[in-house]
């Protein structure tokens, strides 16, 4: 099965089972980390930010406008920043990696 | 009726925690029973995470509603729930819960108004909702006298340099009323556009423009001052440099988040932070408190708004024996009973 690869606030790397159709957020929350995804997925708050490797990043389908207007609520927001609910995961992404954005 | 100290004291039958989807038919499936019901939201309105996270994107898991809204759902249980006349208690936080020599339960909110009632109910959701905090060292020192998250009092605001940082509803429209006010106002978001209503950035645009003022774009990284009193507020602007930008108030708008408050230590059964129940009657630990909606846990569980529509129904069943524990209670359907199309008001 792909991979994604997800480093903790701790710096503790987690090599999941990337189940393709899930989004980025359900295999993440799927393997019990702490990721709060308090709408549940559907785009309408900010609390399953993740930072995506820099060499994943283009790889990856850009950012919808409702993405990016949730973000705002986010902080420490960079350029790599992302809502894991709005990434898709496919086999194609086997080995992406990602890092939790601190919790606030 | 009595007082605690001015406050009137509110004497009810149930007092039901969390005005959400949960909560609202709650108050219908208890109106049936003769009982009357207070509801307390900590959020300025009604509908939960229905009205604030989703009001617009639609629900599809409503039985017999192929597809509504989230505010939508809200309007149309507020008209269910309404030959009932619910009380509500918005704004404040349930605070302090303590049970009294009479068996009854009495309740204070953040805002200081008591109820008393052999019946409270928790359909908190996932908790009340609450301003997301700047997570950056030392911002505990400067909350409440330079670093806010909600406007209490305007005048709070009257000649300061202030820092209004966000970019959806709240944050416009706060730049917008309290730049008459302020010595100064300069607005911090993120990005160049802006979540909020077209007509309010277009008005802070016009204000921009005319120098009345200030846009910058970029992000908070940092506090400078001797708290309680801040003198700058540290921005990392579009290019990645950080600039110092003097203000000795910042009211901050990162949105609001969800947690369990008060409540969690009432000493109810708790497990993972949701509430343990049993399922013929949705009792927490405590008799005579109820739990419904997806503050809740039991075997079996799914967060579903049309599963706390079950548990409410079943739940008012045993709360009727706490309000009247010498009443019997007949079962009806709202299909054929007159005595139930007198309490929806057709009969």
């Amino acid at each position: 099965m792909a991979k994604v690869i997800v480093t903790d606030r701790e710096g503790a790397d987690h090599e999941l089972n990337g189940q393709s159709g899930w989004s980025l957020m359900e295999i993440i929350r799927e393997a019990n980390l702490p990721i709060e995804a308090a709408c549940g997925g559907c785009c309408a708050c900010a609390t399953c930010h993740v930072y995506v490797d820099a060499a994943w990043v283009d790889k990856l389908a850009a950012p919808e406008s409702d993405e990016s207007m949730m973000l705002d609520e986010a902080f420490q927001v960079q350029d790599n920043s992302r809502l894991s609910c709005q990434v898709k995961f496919t086999d194609a992404l086997d080995g992406l990696k990602v890092t939790l954005a601190p919790e606030f | 009726m009595g007082e605690v100290g001015a406050r009137l004291v509110i004497e009810t039958d149930m007092v039901i925690i969390g005005a959400g989807p949960v909560g609202l038919f709650t108050v219908f499936e208890a109106g049936l029973l003769g009982l009357r019901c207070h509801l307390v939201d900590n959020l300025d309105k009604v509908g939960g995470q229905c009205a604030e996270l989703y009001p617009e994107k639609p629900i599809y898991d409503i039985p017999a509603i192929p597809s509504c809204t989230g505010q939508e759902l809200v309007d149309n249980l507020m008209r269910q729930a309404e030959p009932f006349g619910p009380q509500f208690h918005l704004g404040q936080q349930a605070e302090k819960l303590v049970r009294l020599e009479d068996g009854r339960f009495e309740l204070t909110t953040s805002e200081g108004q008591v109820f008393r009632a052999p019946v409270v109910v928790v359909a908190a959701g996932a908790g009340s909702f609450v301003p997301r905090k700047l997570p950056l060292p030392g911002a505990d020192a400067f909350e409440g006298t330079s670093l806010f998250y909600a406007v209490r009092r305007m005048e709070t605001f009257r000649g300061r340099d202030l820092i209004v940082a966000g970019g959806g509803d709240s944050a416009l429209d706060w730049a917008l009323n309290l730049h008459p006010l302020a010595k100064s106002l300069t607005l911090v978001h993120r990005r160049d556009e802006f979540r909020a209503a077209p007509d309010s950035v277009q008005k802070m645009r016009e204000l921009v423009a005319s120098g009345a003022m200030k846009l910058v774009i970029g992000q908070i990284t940092g506090l400078e001052g001797e708290g309680p009193m801040l003198s700058a507020v540290a921005i990392k602007d579009a290019a990645g440099e950080v600039v110092s930008l003097p203000a000795n108030a910042l009211l901050a708008f990162y949105g609001l988040k969800m947690e369990l408050g008060p409540l969690a230590s009432w000493g109810l059964g708790l497990e993972r932070n949701l509430i343990k129940v049993e399922t013929e009657a949705f009792e927490t630990s405590e008799p005579g408190i109820f739990a419904i909606g997806d503050i809740i846990t039991y075997p079996g569980k799914l967060k579903l708004i049309l599963s706390g529509f079950h548990e409410a129904a079943l739940m008012c069943q045993k709360a009727f024996k706490y309000c009247h524990p010498d009443e019997k209670l007949v079962f009806r359907y709202t299909t054929s009973s007159t005595d139930l199309h007198k309490k929806l008001g057709v009969a």
